[in-house]
């Protein structure tokens, strides 16, 4: 344990390492703080904190643009739906099958793309592809209830039953605090392994990469193998916090595209920027949405539209995203 | 099922297939030429629609008829985008242009939203109802008219790339860039037209869109992925590629609306995409890039 503290954190100056833990204790305190519209704003953001690290693994490390996330949320999300309304599983086995079925299906898509060349703007059209499959699939499967959508059963819960993920905002906020500083630290060691530094490799140049002796048909592999696994419990965590999952939604072209804002705008390919991303853009969506709300404007379209503007603003004047920015302002580790 | 209710289902998906072919034509020449991957393209198909519709509801002008002065007015906003919002960017990565057009796309389809609702619209024309008999085959009038339009603005397209300088310059460019740039040609500005005439493509082929279907503001991002697999089945930058691949994929949907169910279609298109990708990834008349 304290080896793998102190891997973690050789690199890191002292300042960085007090911002880290002073914004932990802020997080872990926060639900007695805060009142209960804020904790689910706070789960939604740590949602999409963790969503964007494990679409980061893909993108920011390995350089692969994946717009079709939604396909592995999706699938953690049904399977762990259907095993616990049919047949009782719990949410964490659940888990346990989620995660290999996705890793399976980012290993067909890997494979059928970089085995073939398909990359760069046609890999992002294949994965939309498949996430577009995927909803239509699943809009006409019965066992899932198609269309009709899939319900989990919401009991009262007369305590927080942390086993099968039944309880009240404040535990599944923990639950994604735990998740969210998980993805963060398996990317850290990630990026600082072997693995990572040939992912890095073949972002820069995949040709040189290849040149170099790096099988960068495996690593892309795991890349997408990874990534899609951890991207599963994500869904799990959906599934059991809304209880319920249509198609339409789940699979939507536009949950794959919210979940790559944050990291994008935070910073591709650093481990700060998802988090930071999904701060700053939930945060400010919020403050519109409570705006437009006192101003008695109901604009459906309108917190997508600040969405486009957002990515379209970061996109044309910080390509490499706030963080890095911000970072040295900070005076602090950019954190790879 | 009797023979000729597919024969019927076919036409109709031919007649469909191209105008999907027209649309796809936009995104080819922009993409063959300016080399970037307009992401929005759905989206300013379906502005294209709207103003059809607006156009229709309000002073009844038939949209066979605003065809040609929506597609000039889609040419004049594509011209300026990439003048104006682009062309610093196509130096850029290529995912950084793609998320750029990700993000007008997104600002494209709510907007329409908040101005128009959700609701589904249409243009009631006269004719909306009659069709052409020809022994068992009977087709809609309608998509009859449009994929007549769609063959006419295709033909001049080609023949504008063929026998006019500027379309000789703007090949010139998609050929050789630098080269381009030492003969003295004025890129930028070609690469302008370049995207107005993708986007008065796309916009022509939205007008006569909505002689078929109904249009609503999510339809954006479902045509722009029509047209992606379009373009990467018929070969990304040809353009007898799109035409054909419209045309394909037009066939297939209305096969697989009959024998599956209608809203199961598109899952067929995007599996011709996979098997294009798997085994012919340049697309069935495109070049192995070298």
């Amino acid at each position: 344990m304290a080896a793998l503290v102190a891997r973690l954190t050789d690199d890191l100056s002292r300042r960085t390492m007090i911002w880290l833990a002073a914004l932990f204790v802020a997080l872990l305190i926060a639900p007695w703080v805060v009142g209960d519209y804020l904790v689910t704003v706070l789960i939604l953001i740590l949602y999409l904190a963790y969503t964007g690290q494990a679409w980061n693994i893909m993108m920011g490390f390995a350089g692969q643009l994946s717009l079709g996330h939604a396909i592995y949320a999706g699938l953690g999300a049904y399977i762990a739906a259907v095993l616990f309304t049919r047949y009782g599983v719990g949410p964490w086995f659940g888990l346990l099958a989620a995660m290999p079925v996705a890793a399976g299906c980012g290993a067909v898509i890997g494979y059928l793309a970089f085995r073939f060349g398909v990359t760069g703007v046609y890999f992002a059209i294949l994965t939309i592809a498949f996430a577009e499959f995927a909803r239509i699939g699943f809009d006409h499967l019965g066992v899932v209830n198609a269309a009709a959508g899939l319900f989990l059963p919401v009991a009262q819960y007369t305590h927080n039953d942390l086993w099968r993920l039944r309880g009240d905002p404040t535990m599944f906020y923990y639950v994604m605090l735990a998740a969210t500083l998980a993805a963060f630290v398996l990317c850290r060691l990630l990026i600082k392994s072997r693995i990572g530094y040939f992912w890095l490799a073949i972002r820069e140049d995949e040709e040189a990469a290849r040149a170099a002796g790096i099988d960068t048909f495996r690593y892309k592999m795991y890349a997408v193998m990874i990534s899609a696994a951890v991207t599963s419990f994500a869904g799990v965590f959906y599934a059991f916090f809304y209880n319920n999952l249509f198609p339409e939604q789940v699979f939507n072209i536009s949950q794959s595209i919210q979940m790559i804002l944050g990291p994008i705008i935070g910073g591709v390919g650093t481990l700060f920027g998802p988090i930071l991303g999904a701060f700053v853009l939930t945060g400010l969506a919020e403050s519109l949405n409570s705006a437009l709300t006192a101003c008695g404007l109901d604009l459906p379209g309108a917190e997508q539209v600040f969405y486009g503007v957002c990515l379209l603003l970061v996109v044309a004047t910080l390509p490499e995203g706030i963080w890095p920015w911000l970072a040295r302002r900070l005076g602090v580790t950019e954190l790879a | 099922m009797p023979y000729d209710v597919y024969l019927n289902v076919a036409v109709g998906g031919l007649l469909t297939g191209l105008v999907y072919g027209l649309m796809a034509l936009g995104l080819s020449v922009i993409f063959g030429v300016v080399r970037v991957v307009n992401f929005a393209h759905g989206e300013m198909m379906s502005i294209a629609m709207y103003l059809a519709v607006v156009l229709f509801s309000a002073f009844h002008l038939d949209p066979l008829i605003m065809m040609v002065p929506i597609a000039a007015v889609l040419f004049v906003f594509g011209y300026a985008l990439q003048s104006g919002l682009i062309n610093p960017f196509i130096t850029r990565p290529e995912h950084s242009q793609f998320l750029l057009l990700v993000a007008l796309a997104i600002i494209i389809v709510n907007t329409l939203l908040i101005v128009f609702g959700p609701d589904a619209r249409t243009v009631q024309t006269a004719y909306a109802f009659d069709s052409f008999q020809l022994g068992a085959l009977i087709v809609a009038a309608a998509k009859v008219y449009a994929a007549a339009a769609a063959i006419l603005f295709a033909a001049l397209l080609f023949a504008f790339f063929r026998f006019t300088l500027i379309g000789k310059a703007i090949r010139a460019c998609a050929d050789n860039y630098t080269g381009a740039l030492v003969v003295g040609l004025n890129v930028n500005r070609l690469y302008a037209l370049t995207f107005g005439i993708g986007a008065a493509c796309v916009g022509a082929a939205g007008v006569m869109m909505t002689l078929i279907v109904d249009v609503t503001p999510m339809i954006g991002p479902t045509y722009t992925l029509l047209a992606f697999v379009i373009v990467i089945t018929g070969g990304l930058g040809s353009m007898p590629g799109a035409l054909l691949g419209g045309i394909l994929i037009g066939l297939t949907e209305a096969l697989a609306g009959l024998l599956f169910t209608p809203s199961a279609k598109s899952m067929f298109a995007f599996g011709i995409l996979v098997l294009v990708l798997l085994f012919r990834p340049q697309g069935i008349l495109g070049k192995r890039a070298a």
